[in-house]
């Protein structure tokens, strides 16, 4: 019986707050968003989402190319962008906190908004199945 | 022929030599491992020395539209990178007080003098496509590296 529950929860904040600075590995992100959005994510709407545009000048395919299996080129400044796709470049959504940065980001600038965890759950699926 | 006094004045020449390539680059601060990776993800750590504290002020102040991307960053990042870049800002020879148009460093006075001989049909080649692309000629710039003997204009 706890008789106070601050503490408690404040351990639970800790525990996700020092969860969020973990690595993961790109199945677990997936994983992850998958049950945000609470359906199954799909690949092929995925590949769809990353390569078409979205009311706005760039896709992600833009910068990241398609299929983001090489390094691609930022669409305005030509700087070299390491592959996407984590089997051809390891270091690849292993950072949750990262991972979030950039989908804000660059969800954003190629559909001027953020990106649902649907649409997250589904480019990791394809981005994971490419091998 | 390797007298004490030749090597002293080998030594000061060498020092000479060594300052006069530095001159072109301004004092070269390291970069701050956070700028390098919050910023040097979409381009270059470009040097704080090649633009006012005003202009990175204001760089900094509006990351979500940069130059036509979202930059954003957490508070407490955009405060400590503002901070390096504003202490270290303007610390190139060329650099006025006076902010260029837009903050970009490419409108600078200096800049624009400096490249006034590159024809504006290599701007546009595919492996340069942005005077922002200081790599594309400056094979070393993203070690703070501008010297003329590390240009290379490619084809």
């Amino acid at each position: 019986m706890d008789l106070n529950p601050v503490p408690s929860i404040l351990a639970g904040a800790l525990a996700l707050a020092s969860l969020a600075a973990l690595a993961a590995t790109p199945a677990e992100l997936q994983a992850g968003y998958t049950a945000q959005a609470g359906a199954a994510a799909d690949a092929a709407r995925g590949q769809q989402f990353f390569t078409a545009t979205h009311g706005r000048e760039w896709s992600c395919a833009s910068c990241h190319g398609a299929p983001p299996t090489q390094a691609g080129k930022h669409a305005s400044t030509g700087k070299a962008i390491g592959a996407l796709a984590p089997a051809f470049n390891p270091q690849r959504f292993t950072d949750p906190a990262k991972v979030e940065k950039w989908f804000r980001r660059n969800c954003n600038d190629v559909a001027g908004r953020e990106c649902s965890a649907a649409e997250k759950a589904d480019v990791l699926a394809w981005l994971n199945s490419l091998k | 022929m390797s007298s004490p006094l030749h090597r002293t004045v080998a030594g000061a020449l060498l020092a000479l030599l060594g300052a006069a390539a530095q001159a072109d680059s301004g004092p070269r601060v390291a970069p701050l491992p956070k700028y390098t990776q919050e910023c040097a993800a979409c381009h270059i750590a470009y040097p704080p020395g090649l633009l006012p504290a005003a202009s990175w002020q204001r760089l900094m102040n509006h990351l979500p539209q940069h130059y036509g991307t979202d930059a954003s960053l957490d508070a407490a990042t955009v405060s400590e990178l503002a901070g390096w870049l504003t202490a270290n800002a303007g610390t190139y020879k060329r650099v006025t007080s006076a902010p260029p148009p837009e903050d970009r460093i490419t409108r600078s006075a200096w800049f624009v003098r400096k490249h006034d001989e590159v024809p504006a049909s290599v701007w546009t080649r595919a492996a340069v496509k942005s005077p922002a692309n200081c790599m594309a000629c400056h094979t070393q710039a993203d070690q703070g590296d501008f010297r003329e003997r590390n240009i290379r204009i490619p084809r």
